[in-house]
């Protein structure tokens, strides 16, 4: 028998990560002093999963008490215990760290879904991989701290009160503690609200791995909680990685004390595709630029340039590519866009949607079957857009992209600077000599030369302008947590 | 029609070979299960162009090959075909015979093939040696070394010159892309056939290591893609040689669905040149269906 000319559609089944093998708490406390310690304020929230909207676990919500408990924990830590350890024996801390945390990497990469939303593909092959990367990087430097810094006396600070968002929560919390501990500080670190899951399956790691207790101390909880860490007179760092207006406030308070600082905030990335880019290449950049991790990424390459000649193409590909884009069930391994991260986020996201369709930008979406419970956005693009629209100022969040068209070098340098941002670029050409003209004239930390969104410990990674300052990654992610003299 | 020139053919667009690593890792992450798998792996077989080309063959293997052509595994009733049978010209007219009542078609290879390396008078007579033996499909070299000279319009020329010797004859345009070495290459030589009038573009003879990549492959599909765009004409796309494993050819399956959708899912349009995939596709079903492997004894070897 012969099947003639198959024409009924070839789909891909379901193909579910499994979820039996983790394991979850119904309930989480503080992680302080290096136990699990009820919070004063008696107060716990919900965790939920931003694919169906069930409640994961119930997790403590630390109040200026709870705060200032962690901090002493992490004062005495400091004074009597980690200060004083010789830096090689710090780094096999940290890199038992990293070790167990490979072992469990499954495990992590499945609650990093089920509680972010991102799609298991991405935890999977990039989240935990590179969380247990910075933890494997920076124990490296630990013992090497003089050779970082030559001719340089390095102290550490003391206490390192760390803020992490919701759109990467374990690697920020990597790329938060495996500096500190690498320097010899002591940390109290709060992960965003919706996203304290994997946060605390790291303190289970810590407390297995033998870190003496106090070193890393754990806070659940919302603003208020963050508020108090970033006021509280015993902390002398404060890391923080999150919104434009947050970073303003954190910078207002700590104003006039002894505390140091990195911000790493938000941006309105300008990605530019030039007639002679590998277009094919190109179209695939846009796409992880924008949507990767359903654009919940600081750096997103969410202002798309494409050089006026070769727009239509581009947009007709860009527009190919999408409909071939899986959005759905963050934990089936064939998803490309997963679950936006929160209600409150979705509800952002739509509005700039709006925004954009007022502002008579031309919108397209493709067809894609969207579940009915959870949260979930289409990958969008705006075509026809004005430097003056909102769009294209403001940063989204979300899996929005804005495309405009350039004709000259100078026309496109000048407009991907002009945002108060300033994180990243990225640059799609065949000519080397562009590549290095655009790299020092354009005012971004980071810039990626024909690819988009790579990340490596090895390279620091941080903005300019309202982005924030500081480096995080590679050898300047030390500087951050050092005195030098 | 349009007369036909290399003039016509359009500037190719320059290949990253990094950012096409990286795609095709991507595809590789597809996840392709239960009745999607089944399906696949019953695709994959009607897909087979299978292929004897060696200086020992007889009449005789051709024969047996006919046979295992048409009967894949007789013991699992319900199997598709393969889709053609490809030989050299002088065992067209035996394949013909074996195969005159069945779907299969015969595909010869010409244009002294796998070398090319022939006046362009042989490389007709071999073409029409083998339509007028009763060939359905010609798969045809290119002349790798002009191309690298740089002779794009002796190149085009010569494929279009074939293409009028097949008549009716599909012809499949093999690039034999282990020799053009760069992407950039490949994809330069995808568009002067398509636009010489290849029905198909095929990797490779499978004389040459590395053959049918997955990342030649991508840059094959995404000039079929550029030129049905451009012109709305569909072409075929045949790797062959290093696709021996049902889990390659299902990735290759997901990379023809998302560049160039269902359309082109059939062996209308898309073909692997494979000796041995067959039985590792058949293996693969009688496992999905029974939940244990079976010896590979029990699969014939014609």
């Amino acid at each position: 028998m012969a099947i003639e000319n198959n024409t009924e559609s070839w789909d891909y089944a379901p193909s579910l990560e499994g979820t039996s093998h983790i394991q979850l708490k119904k309930k989480y406390d503080l992680f302080i002093d290096g136990k699990w310690v009820k919070p004063k304020s008696g107060k716990y929230f919900a965790s939920i999963n931003p694919a169906n909207e069930e409640v994961l676990a119930e997790v403590a919500h630390a109040n200026k008490a709870d705060v200032d408990l962690a901090v002493k924990a992490a004062r005495k830590a400091y004074n009597n215990v980690w200060s004083k350890m010789a830096p090689s024996e710090r780094a096999k801390y940290i890199y038992r760290i990293a070790r167990l945390m490979q072992e469990r990497a499954r495990e992590f990469a499945v609650i990093e879904s089920l509680d972010a939303g991102k799609t298991i593909r991405e935890s999977r092959d990039i989240d935990v991989p590179l969380a247990c990367n910075h933890f494997f990087y920076y124990a490296g430097w630990a013992d090497k701290l003089e050779y970082a810094f030559p001719n340089r006396k390095v102290e550490s600070l003391g206490v390192a009160g760390q803020i992490i968002p919701w759109n990467f929560p374990l690697l920020m919390a990597a790329w938060k503690i495996a500096p500190a501990l690498a320097t010899g500080n002591t940390v109290v670190l709060k992960p965003a609200e919706t996203t304290s899951l994997t946060a605390l399956k790291l303190a289970e790691i810590i407390e297995e791995s033998g870190l003496p207790a106090g070193v890393v101390n754990i806070v659940t909880g919302f603003g208020d909680t963050g508020a108090a860490i970033v006021n509280h007179h015993d902390v002398n760092k404060i890391a923080f990685t999150g919104s434009t207006a947050v970073g303003k406030i954190i910078q207002k308070a700590i104003a006039g004390t002894h505390k140091k600082a990195t911000l790493e905030l938000g941006g309105k990335s300008a990605n530019i595709i030039f007639d002679d880019a590998p277009i094919d290449q190109a179209v695939e950049g846009i796409v992880n630029g924008i949507f990767f991790n359903q654009g919940h990424v600081c750096c997103a390459g969410s202002r798309l340039f494409v050089q006026e000649n070769i727009a239509d193409k581009v947009i007709r590909k860009l527009k190919q590519r999408m409909d071939s884009l899986y959005v759905g069930n963050p934990l089936d391994k064939n998803t490309d866009i997963g679950a936006i991260n929160s209600k409150e986020q979705l509800e952002t996201i739509n509005k700039y949607i709006q925004i954009g369709k007022n502002e008579g930008a031309e919108m397209y979406q493709p067809k894609c079957d969207i579940p009915k419970k959870g949260f979930y956005c289409a990958p969008t693009i705006f075509t026809n857009v004005a430097q003056s629209n909102v769009i294209a100022q403001e940063e989204i969040f979300g899996p929005v992209l804005t495309i405009q068209t350039f004709r000259t070098v100078d026309e496109v340098i000048q407009k991907a600077n002009n945002s108060p941002y300033g994180l990243a670029a990225g640059v799609w050409t065949d000519k080397g000599s562009r590549i290095f003209n655009l790299t020092t004239k354009l005012r971004a930390g980071v810039i990626w030369a024909n690819t988009y969104n790579k990340f490596d410990p090895t390279s620091p990674f941080g903005g300019y302008k309202e982005s924030g300052f500081g480096r995080e990654g590679g050898l300047h992610g030390l500087s951050g947590y050092v005195k030098l003299s | 029609m349009k007369p036909i020139s290399f003039l016509n053919v359009p500037p190719s667009p320059s290949i990253d070979k990094v950012g096409v690593e990286e795609r095709v890792a991507r595809f590789q992450t597809r996840s392709i299960k239960d009745q999607s798998k089944m399906q696949g792996l019953k695709m994959v077989l009607n897909m087979i162009d299978l292929t004897t080309l060696e200086g020992k063959d007889t009449p005789g293997k051709v024969r047996q090959m006919c046979y295992k052509a048409q009967h894949l595994h007789d013991l699992h009733p319900g199997l598709p075909t393969v889709a053609a049978f490809c030989v050299y010209p002088s065992m067209v007219a035996i394949a013909k015979k074996e195969l005159k009542n069945s779907n299969v078609k015969i595909a010869s290879v010409s244009t002294a093939f796998p070398s090319g390396q022939a006046p362009k008078e042989v490389k007709l007579t071999d073409t029409k040696f083998a339509v007028d033996a009763g060939a359905d499909e010609i798969d045809m070299v290119i002349s790798r070394g002009k191309f690298l000279s740089g002779e794009y319009n002796y190149v085009f020329d010569e494929i279009a010159a074939i293409k009028e010797a097949c008549g009716k004859a599909r012809l499949k345009v093999i690039l034999e892309t282990g020799e053009l070495a760069t992407l950039d290459n490949v994809r330069r030589a995808s568009d002067i056939a398509i636009y010489a009038g290849a029905d198909f573009i095929k990797t490779s003879t499978g004389k040459i290591q590395p053959a049918a990549t997955m990342q030649v492959t991508y840059t094959m599909l995404m000039a079929i893609r550029d030129y049905f765009d451009e012109t709305g004409i569909m072409v075929g796309m045949k790797p062959a040689g290093g696709i021996s494993t049902s889990k390659l050819a299902l990735h290759n399956l997901v990379m023809v669905k998302e560049i160039l959708g269902d359309p082109w899912l059939n062996n209308e349009w898309f073909r692997f040149g494979a000796s041995s995939l067959a039985n590792d596709v058949l293996m693969q079903i009688l496992k999905t269906e029974t939940g244990v492997y079976q010896s590979s004894d029990y699969f014939t070897i014609d």
